[in-house]
């Protein structure tokens, strides 16, 4: 195979220009008409959630399509989903941070921030696909006058703990990230209630050489701390599956297989971000055709890593001889629900094989095709496991089909809405790429002598 | 009150406010009496007299107190439990009776606080022998129907009790001095003896008078065949713990009739018997029909056949049995291997005593004429065959009865109609146009518990008490008589029909309490009554009361009389072409009468699991040939009418045949059960009562949602029921071949604690079922919903695979979809003792008891749905919607919950708990007595109810009990058992007998 022609090496942008353009996002008085637009659209859908969720609390559980057998439908879906797309964020910002990996720094902030929104997409579904979701507090161990504890083998009860974790931490290392471009955005803000909150969310940061000091070690303490969640949350995710006893659900490859894929539909979610904002605010010298390779590059390693579990489901159905899950492999193939299963192997598996290709990787456009691609391939993975497992299982007589609703559907696109919104209030408001990384990258650089800040 | 606007007292000086108005035409005053009738009136008006406002109160604070006050009926009644005193809250069971088309069933009725709750069989009743059937069950959810008829109607209009008196008296009174004349009564047949009595009674007293008798499913043929074989009315009895070879002939003896729940007790009994006895042999089922049935599902061999040729297996089985009789012309059967004869016939002489050849009730005369000739020369009568008087008098040749009211009607013959109980409009055969005749009798009444189709046709209304609140009697299959006694007063002051018949009598004081009394004084004597009639009430069953067995002679000329009308000509149709309708009761709602009644609408039909639905059968080859599916709505047309029906594919219909099942379309039946299904009585007429020849069916574009509770109905290669000869199990009984190696459990891998085995309680608690005793009869599916308060969720929810019954019925059909075998396998909680979902539950909502139960803790479920998916048995239920609200806001439903069983809520999963609220029971009880729980104190509520006893439950730590003895038998095995989930629900394998020169394989 040929030599990629994609240079080794960012290029370097200017220091005091990043701050400008970066910054001016923020700072501008004027708010780009497209920005209404594109909030408008997402902000309807967020409303859409909304008046599904609250139709959900009143009605109940009922009104979306998931029945017996099929006691999970989009909400577990929809969970586990977004929870990979998080992934991805916490990669970029932690695991390339330990393995100094320059070229994120353009894109680790609203990688980070991508990953707090899909946490925060994600954490809704476990709340209100429960049937009484005002007890959501029993999930939680605290000392009830009851005397009774959460259940402690049941992965529903670990989930808890990894999500809250992965939550926590996930908006730590963001927020510590972004403390001296708060700073800068503070100390560039014309409004007195800019200032105020600018001010306040930016703790005080007066960049002092002990400042920077405290700052660097802190953001590794975090990162040394995330790395390890990037791997345990989606592993705990698949517990929820591979504890069980239902066939196609309860097999030993769960754990890797779900980690390749949250990092490939995360690095999916990531282009699909990515691409649309740098044409949008113009930031192709910032966010380079060489990241997007770079992405495209690890998106396509997870994927195969992915098609990899594909084959070993398959392996194991076959070398274990059993029943039950060599029916189900075949019932994935020729059942009732067999399109979703073509069509996540071609989403999957098919399509991203053009990413082997340069010319491939370099057009903007189709990457951000493909990664789209890959999005609905992952969600259809996660329909495929929930679905096509728990619609037959054991006993015949027992089986039956699942049909989603329309208040399924309303809160899958509510649910992408809402993330949508908080993106778009992100990067109104905040500084979307990370100023004092990038700066520091174009000071090593460009050997620049400017003071930074 | 002069400005009222509805003082119309004063026409055209009041304001008005239409021109119709002004004018008083009649149209707005037929309205004005819709929209505010008499008892309304009288509160606008300012003469509202004293009287009539006390009459209003008590009947509104009656109604607003029904919640909370005792409605103890004004008689004595007798409880059959022993009481030493009464306290509060006490559970008490009566011995009561609940009259049904064929012969009465038998039951004991739980009754706490004064309100009937749950019904379980009468163990010394006759027919019943402590089970019921499904109607039985869900007779206590139609009491408290509040779409019951509440008041008297006159036009529709709410009207008085004293008014229809006063109304009806003087009608009697008119008819009276005419000797009866233009006086006309339709009921059902009479089971009760008491009303017999009244009946041959008015007839002395109005000999003008006509009484005729009704019901849309009778046993005419079965009476005439009767008549034609011996000139005889009598009936056969069939006697199943005798028989070893039987045959029936279209004939559903375990499934349907007055004698159905005798008839299975005593056919598994026998095998049961056998089984114990380590016998060579046991009794051989062999059965002949067009659509499936309980029986044939039971049978040994079974092969369908269209309603033709079923007269003609029999003509060929009488000949080759010796009979002189012609053979059919072609001896050729589709389905049936020409070696049967051989075995059949040999198997039928071998034991001819023990033979038994049963007719159904839907054949026609000849055929059940000659069933009855060739049990006389098989030599079964008198042995297996018994014959006894009809169990009512009355009611040979209904359809001819029907018809003669008709036509007296059309001639204007009929002044006064009173219907007692019964929907003639909507179920009479539709050549009669019985409602249009019906529309010129002037005065008609119709009694009726709710008010339906007749009722609206009729001038009057009167609610009718329901049988769970009236005194009365009734005779079962074999003529034993038992009494009727209320539970609880009229909820809604309805009258029985004895009390009705007592004014046509022109004794309207007399209360039917006192008839009663009367007539059963009349029959035992003064001597000792008191204790006789406390006894009878006691027991359940008035002793020796059952009909004398008579010896009937063949007629001589039988034969020559039936070979003419027998010659019946060959179908050898192609598949694709349906030719043939056959009407069957539906097996949940019977004729329709239970169409209002939740539990029986979404109780899942057998074999295709059909709920709120009538969907008519077809066979998969039709089907296969005329590219039908389920649901598709098909014009069934005869003799130029047609209807519109749904069709449901069901494995095992005989081709060329649909099945057409009554109980659907009414469109008055109440919020429940109006516009569901489709009504087939437009295609009935009285020349065909049970067979339509040459029908057309033509497809439409139409669908209709079909709800089954199950979609898949092959077991998939996997060993689910397992099933086997009897010659094999008896080659190696220790280790039938059949029953495969089953995995032992393993312990050593499992990361939790052994099973509670130890010491840690005295009871653990286990259940056998016994698949080779089960019929299929979802007796047990109703009982559990019944007593465990499980919801009713509706057409929709049960279509999204929402049902809610703790326990199903699994159904299996293996082999050729034409001739399946077909199994059937109660599946209830397994109770686990590794249960896959107490570990997955995050809030310790499911958990395992000492007594190795898995307890459901409701308050603590958060609905998160996990124990469900990972139940390999999915016997979990979820309540995904509030579907108690019903039962909020009708406070006359809020008497039928058991009060020892939780009611869920929303968002909370749900399960069998081996009715943990009986054990718990037992549990005080023993303790009362100071002693341990004995085997057979705990029954679960699907074990008590079971026809069969296919199910038995108990301590398993206990060697000598019943289910630890039944769990030792080389023929348990668990379900799932490579799942290691240790289940303390175990099966018995199902043994079939076939013919051994027959056995496949």
């Amino acid at each position: 195979m040929s030599v990629p022609a994609v240079e080794r090496t960012p290029p370097a942008p200017v220091a005091h220009s990043v701050t400008d353009r970066i910054t001016s996002v923020v700072l501008q008085r004027r708010t780009p008409v497209n920005w209404y637009l594109a909030f408008a659209f997402s902000f309807t859908w967020t409303l859409v959630l909304f008046v599904s969720v609250t139709w959900l609390f009143i009605r109940g559980i009922g009104i979306w399509g998931v029945n017996v057998p099929v006691g999970w439908g989009f909400a577990i879906i929809n969970f586990v989903w977004w929870v990979g797309i998080g992934h991805a964020g916490t990669l970029i910002s932690a695991i390339l941070l330990l393995f100094h990996q320059e070229w994120r720094t353009s894109i680790n902030r609203f990688a980070e921030a991508m990953t707090l929104f899909a946490v925060a997409c994600a954490g809704m579904f476990p709340l209100i696909h429960m049937g009484r979701p005002w007890f959501f507090y029993w999930m939680i161990p605290y000392p009830a006058t009851t005397g009774v504890w959460p259940q402690f083998r049941s992965p529903l009860m670990w989930d808890a703990f990894a999500v809250g974790t992965y939550a926590t931490v996930s908006l730590l290392f963001w927020y510590i990230g972004l403390i001296p471009d708060l700073a800068t955005i503070r100390d560039r803000c014309r409004s007195r209630s800019g200032q105020i909150i600018y001010g306040a969310l930016a703790l005080g940061w007066r960049g002092s050489a002990r400042h920077w000091k405290r700052y660097q070690d802190a953001y590794l303490l975090m990162a040394g701390l995330a790395t390890p969640l990037v791997i345990s949350v989606h592993t705990i995710v698949s517990f929820d599956f591979a504890m069980a006893i239902v066939p196609g659900w309860h097999a030993t490859v769960f754990p890797p297989y779900f980690v390749a894929g949250a990092i490939y539909s995360g690095f999916a979610m990531v282009l699909t971000i990515a691409i649309p904002l740098r044409m949008v605010f113009r930031l192709q010298d910032l966010v380079t055709d060489w990241h997007l390779d770079n992405l495209a590059k690890v998106m396509l390693a997870a994927g195969m890593v992915v098609a990899y579990g594909y084959l070993m489901e398959h392996f194991g159905a076959w070398y274990s001889d059993e029943t039950y899950d060599r029916f189900l492999i075949y019932n994935r193939q020729t059942g009732p629900y067999a399109a979703t299963y073509y069509a996540l192997l071609i989403c999957n598996i098919a399509i991203p094989q053009l990413l082997w290709s340069t010319r491939v990787r370099k057009n903007t456009l189709l990457l951000l095709a493909i990664a789209l691609v890959v999005n609905v391939g992952m969600w259809l993975e996660r329909f495929v496991i929930v679905v096509t497992s728990l619609h037959r299982d054991h006993l015949p007589s027992s089986w039956g089909m699942y049909y989603p609703t329309i208040w399924d559907w309303a809160t899958l696109f509510g649910s992408m809405g809402l993330f949508v919104t908080l993106l778009l209030l992100f990067i109104r408001f905040l500084p979307m790429i990370s100023i004092s990384e990038v700066q520091e990258m174009a000071h090593d650089q460009a050997v620049s002598h400017e003071e930074v800040m | 009150m002069s400005d009222s606007p509805f003082n119309m007292s004063e026409a055209g000086n009041a304001t008005w406010r239409s021109l119709e108005e002004h004018e008083q035409s009649e149209s707005i005053n037929d309205w004005l009496h819709r929209e505010f009738p008499k008892g309304a009136e009288s509160w606008g008006s300012d003469q509202t007299h004293r009287r009539e406002f006390l009459q209003l109160m008590a009947a509104s604070m009656a109604l607003a107190g029904i919640g909370g006050c005792y409605r103890r009926p004004e008689e004595e009644i007798v409880p059959t439990s022993r009481v030493p005193e009464y306290s509060p809250h006490q559970t008490l069971q009566y011995a009561t009776t609940m009259p049904m088309t064929g012969g009465a069933q038998g039951l004991l009725v739980t009754s706490r606080d004064g309100r009937p709750l749950k019904i379980e069989g009468n163990p010394q009743h006759p027919t019943s022998l402590g089970s019921t059937d499904v109607f039985a069950q869900a007779a206590v959810l139609e009491l408290y129907d509040p779409d019951r008829s509440r008041t008297v109607l006159n036009h529709q209009q709410v009207s008085s009790w004293p008014d229809f008196l006063t109304a009806l008296t003087s009608r009697v009174q008119d008819h009276r001095s005419r000797r009866g004349q233009g006086l006309r009564i339709l009921s059902p047949p009479l089971l009760s003896p008491t009303l017999d009595w009244q009946m041959q009674r008015l007839r002395k007293d109005l000999p003008e008078a006509r009484w005729h008798h009704y019901e849309p499913i009778h046993d005419d043929a079965e009476y005439d065949g009767a008549m034609l074989a011996f000139g005889e009315d009598i009936r056969p009895q069939y006697d199943f713990s005798k028989a070893t070879v039987i045959l029936s002939i279209d004939a559903d003896v375990l499934g349907s009739g007055g004698g159905k729940l005798r008839h299975a007790r005593d056919f598994i009994d026998q095998r049961r018997n056998d089984l114990k006895k380590k016998s060579a042999s046991t009794s051989r089922l062999y059965c002949v029909e067009s659509t499936p049935s309980l029986t044939g599902a039971r049978a040994d061999h079974r092969w369908p056949l269209p309603p033709a040729d079923v007269g003609r297996f029999l003509q060929l089985l009488a000949k080759k049995l010796g009979l002189s009789i012609d053979g059919p012309q072609s001896e050729e059967f589709d389905g049936v291997p020409a070696d049967v004869w051989e075995a059949l016939v040999a198997d039928l002489k071998l034991n001819p005593t023990r033979s038994l050849v049963a007719a159904g009730p839907y054949q026609p005369v000849e055929v059940v004429a000659l069933v009855h000739a060739i049990n006389a020369q098989l030599g079964a009568v008198g042995h297996t065959v018994t014959y006894r008087r009809p169990v009512a008098s009355t009611n040979r040749d209904e359809v001819a009865s029907l018809s003669a009211l008709t036509t007296a009607m059309q001639a204007g013959q009929v002044e006064s109609l009173v219907i007692l109980d019964g929907n003639p409009v909507f179920d009479a055969p539709v050549d009669l146009d019985f409602a249009a005749a019906l529309a010129s009798v002037k005065w008609s009444a119709h009694l009726g518990v709710y008010a339906d189709e007749t009722s609206a046709a009729c001038s009057w209304h009167v609610p009718a008490a329901h049988f769970l609140e009236s005194w009365g009697d009734s005779r079962s299959d074999d003529g034993t008589g038992s009494l009727i006694q209320p539970l609880i007063a009229p909820l809604h002051g309805g009258r029985s029909v004895i009390e009705l018949v007592n004014v046509l009598l022109n004794e309207p004081r007399s209360s039917a309490y006192d008839t009663l009394r009367a007539y059963w004084r009349n029959q035992h004597g003064e001597e000792d009554f008191g204790a006789f009639w406390n006894r009878s009430l006691h027991d359940g069953v008035i002793s020796d009361t059952a009909f004398p067995k008579v010896e009937p002679t063949l007629r001589g000329d039988l034969l020559s009389r039936i070979a003419t009308a027998l010659k019946s000509e060959v179908t050898g149709s192609k598949p694709g072409t349906i030719t043939t309708a056959i009407f069957r009761p539906h097996p949940t709602l019977w004729d329709g009468r239970f169409t209002n009644n939740g539990w029986l609408q979404e109780l899942p039909q057998p074999f295709s699991t059909l709920t709120w639905s009538n969907a008519a059968y077809i066979a998969p080859a039709d089907a296969n040939a005329l590219a039908y599916e389920s649901g598709d709505v098909v014009e069934v047309i005869h003799d130029g009418r047609s209807i519109r029906v749904a069709v449901c594919i069901l494995p095992g219909q005989a081709r060329g045949v649909i099945t057409l099942r009554m109980g659907g379309g009414r469109h008055r039946s109440g919020r429940v059960g109006s516009a569901v299904g489709t009504n087939v009585f437009p295609l009935r007429t009285t020349d065909n009562v049970w067979l339509l020849r040459d029908v057309i069916v033509k497809r439409t574009d139409a669908k209709q949602r079909l709800a089954a509770t199950q979609q898949h109905f092959l077991m998939e290669g996997r060993d689910l029921i397992k099933s086997g000869k009897w010659d094999d199990y008896r080659a190696d009984p220790a280790h039938p071949t059949f029953m495969g190696h089953e995995p032992e459990p393993h312990d050593q891998f499992s990361f939790y604690p052994p099973a509670p085995d130890g010491p840690s309680a005295e009871n653990q608690w286990g259940m056998s079922i016994n698949l080779g005793a089960c019929i299929g009869c979802n007796a047990c599916v109703i009982a559990c919903q019944a007593e465990n308060n499980t919801p009713v969720v509706g057409l929709a929810q049960v279509a999204l695979g929402r049902e809610m019954h703790w326990l199903r019925i699994a159904t299996y059909f293996t082999g050729s979809p034409d001739a399946p075998q077909t199994d059937h396998q109660p599946v209830p909680c397994m109770h686990c003792e590794h249960a896959p979902c107490e570990v997955v539950c995050p809030v310790a909502a499911t958990t395992h008891s000492k007594e190795g139960l898995n307890e459901m803790t409701y308050n603590r479920c958060v609905g998160t749905r996990y124990c469900s998916n990972n139940c390999p048995y999915k016997v979990r239920r979820f309540n995904f919607l509030d579907y108690h609200i019903e039962l909020r806001e009708e406070p006359l439903l809020q008497l039928l919950p058991n009060p020892e069983v939780t009611v869920r809520s929303r968002g909370v999963m749900e399960k069998c708990t081996y009715c943990v609220q009986r054990i718990s029971a037992a549990r005080i009880n023993a303790g009362l007595q100071d002693r341990s729980i004995a085997d057979g104190d705990v029954v679960t509520a699907c074990q008590a109810v079971c026809p069969t006893r296919a199910i038995s439950f108990g301590n398993i730590r206990d060697p000598q009990s019943a289910v630890a003895t039944e769990k030792q038998s080389p023929l348990s095995y668990s379900l799932l058992a490579e799942l290691n989930t240790r289940p303390r629900t175990t099966y018995l394998a199902s043994l079939r007998n076939p013919h051994p020169d027959l056995a496949k394989d």
